[in-house]
Formats: structure tokens, C-alpha cells, sequence
């Protein structure tokens, strides 16, 4: 999969449902080279063959998965522009209230919600530099949620590990801007994904927001942060 | 010297050797090196990532454990993956040095290596015995997936413990298209890229495929460094040609990224952005064009990365260098101290420079005020 100078090389993680999946589509069809993570070999092999992406089987939360994810996105694409950290771990499920959250629970989501992204990132942050030294443009997007910034009772591991990835995104993007990388998080809102029916069994779906939408604002916001000439990235109006 | 058998890419107490132009000698922490440039230098270093070259496997026709290292491929390009050349080793791993490694099983074109999950076919041998031409008979996706899941960087006998891909990943490593670590860039971190860009010494970079270093087999490393595909970025060109043009200076992070820029410059007469194959040696009858100082491991006399540190230095300098290495405690290999060689005045005629602009050239070195050193800086006392 090689790509010439306008063709934006994106990463996905969490790529196979949800959100992730919603942003694969979107971004390939908005002309992007994509590749995306996720844990199982089968959803991968389907999606990569659906969408035209590069798929990779990997988990976040493994250390020792962290750089060969990041070896196959960067030698696949033959380098990377946009890092998008989206999967994410609720904690326990059902959600608990703090005091009845088990540690490892607590620990898994700051694994793949903090640490992961931390890890994926800064393994790919000379290929992010360089994207951004070549003009090419260079952004981290960090998938946040409101629960970072509310105190909802029962989301008491995923919120503090959101509340972690958006202030790291923040300093980060701070001590990035003289080399040209660009962190930002993101919430995306409530969405109808397979998370939010595990974390909210009973919600009424008709009031949630379809991933697919939260995909074009996503799309969106890239396409902002990227050199005007990355015009593939941006809605025909 | 003693050997570094330890993955720290940054000790607080790394050791900087420093031959200037006029060929003097002294030993400083490596935390000095941002005070050795000045604004307006161009650092240009290597920003290819490592590859797990090193897989292990079968020859399928004896049954024969083998190790074979990738070494080369034709280009830089994502799906220019399936042919390699290759260096194979018999049974055994990097814990025998690879000097008294056995040979594979005799090896013929037509036969197929089992390396984990992917398959390869010797398409012809080479100059040697080890060394043969193959190419695998899977997609690119599913060599960059075997790659991943099978393949080790390439070890070295004198580390205590097997490296990890981190270990062997620059903090700047991008592509990954290296066999073994352009190490001359372990020196840099995010923090000195930041001092850099505050002094005004501009920062850019290069992606070559650093070659395998050294095998233990004398009649195969005699036809190394291999020819190493390389690509100039256009901003990269543009840095150049602006040092060239006012007189600044040019800083080479490792023999990698000299070899790159030398061949552009003796190709096209300067610096071209754009793909080649650096397929020159350099040593002491060298003239560089381009490059005017390099920052490096250290290196063994005999090899051809000591070769071309005497395009840099005399001889007179370089035995001196060694005697200022050995008595300083400097460490070698790849996880081991530096040394950074400004080119001796007298190689460097490469022209007239403009006048006006020449401010740059060999200004006198500008001590870092102390509340900006790096925090490694500071632990250690920059007395530079």
C-alpha cells in the first residue's frame, strides 16, 4: 500500500466494531490509507477484505504487542500521518461503583485506555515527526469521553482513565508543537455501539448517536488539523 | 574498550569524544554535544526504524535448524518486501558469537526455508556461501505480519540479555527499513531535539536501510557495507543546500547518513531529494562534499566503519583518537559511548563560500547557559 504525498496514512485502533469500525469506513472512503488494529484474526481478516484496509491483529494492553502493531502500520503504509487511540476498556461490566470495582478490573482500563495509547504513541512518534518534518501533516487523535470531565457514578474506572488520556494528550501536544505533532482528544458523545450496550443494557438506542456520525465529525476534525493540500481527507460540499 | 552489554540508549554518563577540525582531542560527557554545535548547523540523522531481520527456522529439504538474517532489498518501497538478500546461519543463536557460528547446511537454489509462518525459496546464491538471494511466497501483508509475530532484531553476543524491538528503535525511528540500528542516533532524544530547535541548529533527516555491521566471517564482511537503498526528503535537500550556499555546517548522525548524502552529492554533483542506493565506499581517499562533521559509535580499526571516519580524519589523528578512547574508559558497540569528528580543515575544500554569510562557519562553540541543559546534562556537570 503505497501513498503519494496527498494521501493521509492513518492508524485505527480498535478498528473492528464500533466506532473504530465506523472510523475505517469513513476514512476509506474519503480516499485515506488505512490500517487498523483489533484482538481477533477473524473480524480483522473480514474488515481489512470489506474496506480495503490493512488489517493487523494486535491488542493494546500488551506490552509486547505494542511495537510490532507499530512496525506493521508503519512498514505496511510505509509511514504514518494520523494516530487515532480508540480502543477502549469500560472497566468492570456491569459498571460498579467505585468501592466494588476489583483492582484488575480498575487496572485493565487504565492498561488499554492510558498506557496502551501512551505506548502505541510514543512507538510511533518518530514516524509522526517525520510526517510532520516532510509537511505532510501529523496528528494524534485520543478518543475521550464526557465521563472524563463528570463525575458519573459507576464509571468511576473508565472516567479516570479517559480523565488521564486527556490530560496526557494535552501536555503531550504541548511539548510536540515545535516538531509539528498535533494531540488532541476527542468525545465523540453517546454513541450505539456494542461498549455502550455492555456499559447501558437497557438504554433506549433511538436516543443515541450513530458511530457513523461521530465518524464524519472525527473524519472532520483530522481533515482540520492536517495542511490544507490533504484534500482527500476532506468532504466533497 | 569495554564492551556496552546493556540496552540503555542513554546512560547520564555517556562519554563524548571530541576531535575538532584541527585535529585536537578531548573527552566530555555526551550531554556536552548540543554545546559543540552552533546556530545554524544542520544535524541530519537516520530516522529508519530497526526490522526483526533475524528468523528462525527450517531448511526444508535437510530439516536443518537455520537462522536467517534479512540484509538487503532492492528499495524502500511498503510492498517491495517479497525478495531479500540474505545472510543464513546453521544451528545455534546469538549466544555463540557469530564468528563460531555454524554453517547452514549446503544451500541450493530451488529450496524452500520454513521461517515460522512464512515461506521463503533461495532464488540463487551470491558471493558466498551464506549468502543468497530469496523470496518468500506470501503477500506483503503477510510478511509484515510474519515479520512481526517471527522475527528478533538481530542479536549480538556481548549483550547480556535478547533485544527487543524497542530497544533497537531510535526515539526518532519512523520506516522500518534498517537490519541492524542506525546506533548513532541512541544519542538523540525528544528533549535534545528541543535544544536544538531553540538554539537554532536545524534538525533533518534522512531514511537509509542501515545495513548488517558485521557477520564474524571475514570473507563475507569483506563485501559489506552492501548496497543500502536510501531516500532524501525534499525539506531535507532544502537544509542542505542552504547550509551549502551560506557556508554552515553539515553534522552527519552516523556513517549512515554520510554514506547517503555522499553518494546524492557525487551523483548529482549536490544533495538531490529523491531514492538511491548508496552503493560507495568510503574511506581515506574520500573527499567529502557534503558532510563536514560526524558524530558516531566507536569502531574498530579494520572496519569498514572505521574506513570512513578517515575521510574525516588522518591517521595520526585517528591512532590518537583510539589511545584518548582506551584511556578515557570509552565504551564500544552499538549501546556504547560516541564520537563526534569535525573533518580536518584541509578536506574540506569544497569551494569558495560566500563572505557575507560566513558567520556560521567554525563559530566559536556557544556554552549552553546552565538552566537549559538537559536534565542528564545537569546530573552529570557539563564541563564542556
Amino acid at each position: 500500500m503505497q501513498t503519494d504525498m496527498q494521501t493521509p496514512r492513518v492508524l485505527i485502533t480498535g478498528g473492528t466494531s464500533g466506532l473504530g469500525l465506523a472510523l475505517v469506513r469513513e476514512l476509506r472512503a474519503r480516499g485515506a490509507s488505512v490500517a487498523f488494529v483489533a484482538r481477533t484474526a477473524e473480524r480483522v481478516a473480514a474488515v481489512a477484505r470489506e474496506h480495503g484496509a490493512h488489517g493487523i491483529v494486535g491488542d493494546v494492553a500488551q506490552k509486547y504487542d505494542i511495537h510490532r502493531i507499530a512496525l506493521q502500520a508503519s512498514g505496511a503504509l510505509g509511514g504514518l500521518d494520523v494516530l487515532v487511540n480508540n480502543a477502549s476498556d469500560l472497566g468492570p461490566t456491569p459498571l460498579a461503583l467505585l468501592g466494588d470495582t476489583e483492582c484488575e478490573d480498575f487496572e485493565r482500563a487504565l492498561v488499554t485506555n492510558v498506557l496502551g495509547p501512551f505506548r502505541l504513541t510514543k512507538a510511533l512518534l518518530g514516524s509522526l515527526a517525520a510526517s510532520a518534518r516532510e509537511g505532510r501533516g501529523s496528528v494524534v487523535l485520543n478518543i475521550s469521553s464526557d465521563a472524563a470531565v463528570n463525575a458519573y457514578g459507576r464509571w468511576g474506572a473508565y472516567g479516570s482513565s479517559k480523565a488521564a488520556v486527556a490530560h496526557m494528550t494535552r501536555i503531550w501536544n504541548e511539548e510536540m508543537a515545535s516538531q509539528g505533532v498535533k494531540l488532541l482528544a476527542l468525545d465523540p458523545g453517546d454513541m450505539d455501539t456494542p461498549m455502550h450496550a455492555l456499559a447501558i443494557p437497557d438504554a433506549d438506542r433511538t436516543t443515541l448517536k450513530q458511530p457513523s456520525a461521530a465518524a464524519v465529525e472525527i473524519a472532520d476534525a483530522i481533515a482540520d488539523l492536517l495542511p490544507a493540500r490533504s484534500m482527500t481527507l476532506r468532504r466533497a460540499s | 574498550m569495554i564492551a556496552a552489554d546493556r540496552p540503555v540508549q542513554r546512560s547520564a554518563y555517556s562519554k563524548l569524544l571530541h576531535v575538532d577540525a584541527t585535529g585536537r582531542v578531548r573527552t566530555l560527557p555526551r550531554s556536552c554535544l548540543i554545546s559543540l554545535l552552533s546556530p545554524g548547523d544542520v544535524v541530519i540523522a537516520n530516522d529508519a526504524a530497526t526490522l526483526p531481520a533475524s528468523l528462525r527456522g527450517v531448511h526444508v529439504e535437510t530439516g536443518a535448524e537455520i537462522e536467517v538474517r534479512l540484509a538487503a532489498r532492492a528499495s524502500l518501497a511498503a510492498a517491495d518486501v517479497l525478495s531479500f538478500h540474505a545472510v543464513v546461519f546453521g544451528a545455534g543463536d546469538h549466544r555463540t558469537r557469530t564468528e563460531d557460528r555454524a554453517l547452514p547446511p549446503p544451500l541450493e537454489p530451488g529450496q524452500r526455508l520454513q521461517l515460522g509462518g512464512l515461506t521463503a525459496v533461495i532464488e540463487r546464491l551470491l558471493a558466498h556461501p551464506r549468502l543468497i538471494a530469496l523470496r518468500f511466497e506470501n503477500s506483503a501483508a503477510e510478511i509484515w505480519a510474519g515479520l512481526a509475530r517471527h522475527g528478533r532484531p538481530i542479536q549480538y553476543a556481548h549483550m547480556q540479555q535478547a533485544l527487543q524491538l524497542w530497544d533497537v528503535w531510535t526515539p526518532i525511528a519512523a520506516q522500518p527499513v534498517a537490519y541492524e540500528s542506525p546506533s548513532a542516533g541512541f544519542a538523540l532524544d525528544w528533549q535534545l531535539l528541543a535544544a536544538f530547535a531553540s538554539k537554532g541548529v536545524v534538525f533533518a533527516t534522512l531514511t537509509h536501510a542501515a545495513g548488517i555491521s558485521s557477520t564474524g566471517d571475514p570473507d563475507l564482511d569483506r563485501l559489506l557495507p552492501f548496497d543500502e537503498p536510501y531516500r532524501v526528503p525534499p525539506v531535507t535537500q532544502q537544509a542542505i543546500q542552504g547550509a551549502s550556499r551560506e557556508g554552515r555546517r553539515v553534522v552527519a548522525i552516523g556513517t549512515t547518513v554520510v554514506r547517503a548524502l555522499e553518494h546524492s552529492a557525487a551523483r548529482f554533483g549536490a544533495v538531490v531529494a529523491g531514492d538511491g542506493i548508496a552503493d560507495q565506499r568510503i574511506g581515506a581517499q574520500t573527499r567529502l562534499r557534503v558532510v563536514d562533521a560526524i558524530l558516531s559509535g566507536t569502531h574498530e580499526p579494520g572496519t569498514s566503519h572505521y574506513d570512513l571516519l578517515r575521510a574525516f580524519a588522518d591517521d595520526s589523528t585517528l591512532r590518537r583518537a583510539d589511545q584518548a578512547l582506551d584511556e578515557g574508559g570509552f565504551r564500544t558497540h552499538e549501546f556504547g559511548d560516541s564520537v563526534l569528528i569535525f573533518a580536518a580543515n584541509a578536506r574540506t575544500g569544497r569551494g569558495a563560500r560566500s563572505p557575507y554569510t560566513s558567520r556560521f562557519l567554525r563559530a566559536p562553540d556557544v556554552v549552553q547557559e546552565p538552566g537549559r541543559l538537559s536534565p542528564a546534562g545537569r546530573l552529570v556537570g557539563c564541563t564542556c
